[in-house]
């Protein structure tokens, strides 16, 4: 008999995504849908403002990626207006870029998915003193020590005894699908809490420079209000930009010696997962860091790769890239908005609400669904990652070795490049780029200090808006992968604007030509060791790091059971 | 004495933002003693935690639905505020439960939490409170000034610069 699960809501954090699977007798899934239960079209309150002040409206769009926002919106006014930035500009957003990704991939794995893998309550069984010698042997932290993971046993001991498991309370503790063994719980659970500290220090960073978080302040249409002055209080002065170099170093070492080293543990212990959650295979991501005024140099590479083969590789080269803004699309035919038109471009993007219930073989979220060259595509780190794999991009590529040859340490066994292609694979992914991010932040630094020291201290370029229509975009390499922001204005005023979010990328419904998402694909043979606790289900979503606050609002506040399970 | 006035909510979405309107209303009218931080939360949650540790009072101003009149005030302490946030009168009290959880744990948690709350009136897209929510916004920051001055602090009047 086959089954139907309906997970509702399924992110951690202020999402609002609905699962629906089909489960085949064997257990395995054999049909998923992906539903964004809330509407979307926030855009519209940007309609008839200030192109300028954009930025600021729309990093409200979501309590957990603010920065990207800012920094996608300012990226397409400046495209629009042909307006280059200067450099000192490119380098301290690229500084609050990096270092807001780091503070959100850390916050991702360990505090967003991590429990999917960690059995918390095991940890209490674990014997701290061989808890130790583990975490030493595998790498040189200075926070494995047995003493600690003793103090770390206490207070979980005293938190499950209390019966109130708060931050833990929806974990599925005891699930048959959780394999570590109960000393790698309590170096995850120990590692739990530093990450907490490390994600602050990161998070740091951005608030130095951004003035304040959650939203920055210091962004403008045309580069950035700092003013730099080095012997001023006031303003970015080296006593500040030292504090940043100090935080950049205490959270290299707790992501090269602690977040790369765990994700290679949970890879050793879970090696199927390294063969599941695959789904989509084209991938898309876009060039970011730019390092000269006009965005034609980049840190990292980006382009679009057709059905898992690198072979396919086609470039994204700079800002405004022609090849980028003629691929992308957005389809209506399975979401709860007006078409008949077919797909359209961002430009003529609208956002008109038609909801019917959900029907799965009609409209059914509120999600749209976006398309690279007319077919789905998959965006984040893995995608990034494998675009690095096709240029041959070393400073990406050590880390991923680096990573693989962990794996192998402690698990022996060999994860191929194929195995990318996973649940596993996109948190590898995760890792690596944060990795990279971290060594972006050094070079950045470096890079800003050196050019205030050859006098240069411009950080603003004045945008003039011309009579008439004219369009742009930005895009952007957020944590969660490709954003881009799309902006029509009309004789200085905002005409149309759409945000086409990473999660709508990963989380869309069917598209026009009926082909399932990302989310979709990728849960399609996943096999489930109870039906009733679909675990895998989580452990594949949570992989693409979901966040559905984008644009959307206001959750739910009836209290509902969070999955039900329907015999059909 | 570490003091935090949290203004959580989406700016976006009308009086849902009534906690982002007051801390920034409380910033420009009132002259808070050195003890005193104003954070504008937005609806973030993790970035917030540094914010948040060892403080001997949180005050979060936020928009609370309790089936009163729209434009009702509401104040929640002790053991209220985890209650409310099981039985989520706010949007936002997921993120705020689960920052508090975590303080918890980790040992830093606020010794005090307080909520201050205004029913909201208008929960649709826009970046304006409703009429009567925003004539709500001067009582809820005396309120607050109130509650300071029950610890000890002295806020006072910015002089109005308009002659």
């Amino acid at each position: 008999m086959s089954k139907r699960i309906t997970i509702d809501p399924i992110t951690r954090i202020e999402g609002h995504l609905r699962i629906d699977c089909e489960v085949g007798a064997d257990n395995k899934v054999s049909a998923a849908w992906a539903s964004g239960t809330m509407w979307r079209g926030v855009e519209q309150i940007l309609l008839g403002r200030d192109p300028r002040d954009a930025w600021a409206i729309t990093q409200r769009f979501c309590g957990v990626c603010t920065t990207v926002h800012a920094i996608a919106s300012v990226r397409a006014v400046e495209n629009a207006l042909d307006l280059g930035v200067p450099k000192n500009a490119q380098y301290i957003r690229n500084l609050m870029i990096a270092a807001h990704a780091v503070h959100d991939e850390i916050v991702h794995f360990y505090h967003l998915s991590a429990l999917d893998w960690v059995d918390v309550t095991s940890a209490l069984k674990a014997d701290p003193v061989k808890a130790s010698q583990l975490g030493e042997s595998l790498s040189n932290w200075k926070g494995n020590g047995k003493n600690e993971l003793i103090a770390v046993q206490v207070k979980l001991k005293n938190l499950v005894e209390s019966g109130q498991l708060g931050i833990f309370t929806n974990g599925y503790w005891g699930h048959p699908a959780m394999k570590l063994p109960p000393e790698v719980n309590l170096l995850a659970v120990n590692h739990y809490l530093q990450a907490l500290e490390y994600q602050r220090q990161a998070n740091k960073i951005v608030s130095i420079l951004g003035s304040k978080t959650p939203h920055i302040q210091n962004v403008a249409v045309g580069g950035v209000s700092n003013a730099i002055a080095l012997n001023s209080q006031s303003v970015l002065t080296v006593e500040r930009l030292l504090a940043i170099k100090e935080h950049i170093e205490a959270v290299k070492d707790f992501v090269n010696n602690v977040y790369l080293v765990d994700v290679a543990a949970v890879a050793a212990f879970y090696p199927e997962w390294t063969t599941i959650g695959k789904g989509v295979t084209n991938y898309l991501a876009c060039p970011d860091f730019p390092l000269d005024e006009k965005g034609t140099q980049f840190e990292t590479n980006g382009g679009h790769i057709a059905n898992g083969d690198l072979a396919t590789f086609k470039a994204i080269t700079r800002f405004g890239d022609a090849y980028f803004k003629a691929g992308v699309t957005e389809s209506v035919k399975h979401s709860w908005y007006q078409g008949g038109k077919g797909a359209l471009h961002p430009y003529k993007g609208e956002t008109n609400a038609d909801y019917t219930d959900f029907q799965e073989n009609g409209k059914y979220s509120w999600v749209k669904s976006p398309m690279f060259n007319g077919e789905p595509a998959q965006v984040g780190p893995l995608a990034r990652v494998l675009m690095a794999v096709a240029t041959k991009d070393e400073e990406i590529l050590k880390h991923l070795t680096r990573l693989l040859g962990l794996v192998e340490a402690v698990g022996k066994i060999k994860v191929p490049l194929e195995g990318l292609h996973s649940t596993l694979g996109r948190h590898a992914a995760r890792a690596v780029m944060c990795q990279r991010n971290v060594e972006i932040l050094e070079k950045q630094w470096k890079l800003l200090i050196d050019n205030i020291a050859k006098g240069d201290v411009h950080t603003f370029e004045k945008p003039v808006f011309p009579k008439g229509e004219i369009e742009g975009f930005g895009f952007h390499e957020a944590p969660r992968g490709l954003l881009s922001h799309w902006i029509v204005i009309e004789n200085g005023v905002i005409k149309n604007y759409q945000a086409v979010v990473p999660t709508t990328w990963n989380a869309a419904p069917r598209n026009e030509k009926d082909q399932p998402g990302p989310y979709e694909a990728s849960l399609l043979g996943t096999p489930l060791a109870d039906p009733d606790k679909p675990l895998e289900v989580l452990r594949t979503i949570h992989s693409f790091d979901p966040c559905l606050a984008c644009a959307v609002h206001l959750v739910d506040v009836t209290q509902r059971p969070i999955v039900s399970v329907k015999a059909l | 004495m570490k003091v935090v006035v949290l203004g959580v909510g989406n700016l976006l979405m009308s009086d849902e933002g009534v906690g982002v309107h007051a801390v920034a209303a409380l910033e420009r009218d009132w002259v808070l003693p050195g003890e005193v931080r104003c954070v504008d939360g937005g609806t973030s949650t993790q970035e917030l935690l540094g914010d948040l540790e060892d403080l001997d009072h949180l005050i979060v101003l936020d928009a609370v639905s309790s089936a009163s009149a729209p434009g009702a005030m509401i104040r929640l302490e002790g053991a209220q505020v985890p209650q409310a946030f099981t039985t989520k009168f706010s949007p936002h009290q997921v993120g705020i439960a689960d920052l508090l959880a975590m303080l918890t744990f980790t040992g830093h948690a606020p010794k005090r939490v307080l909520v201050l709350g205004v029913e909201p009136a208008v929960l649709k897209l826009g970046m304006e409170l409703s009429e009567g929510v925003a004539a709500r916004v001067p009582a809820l920051c005396e309120q607050v000034v109130a509650e300071l001055r029950q610890l000890g602090l002295s806020p006072t009047q910015r002089l109005s610069e308009v002659a």
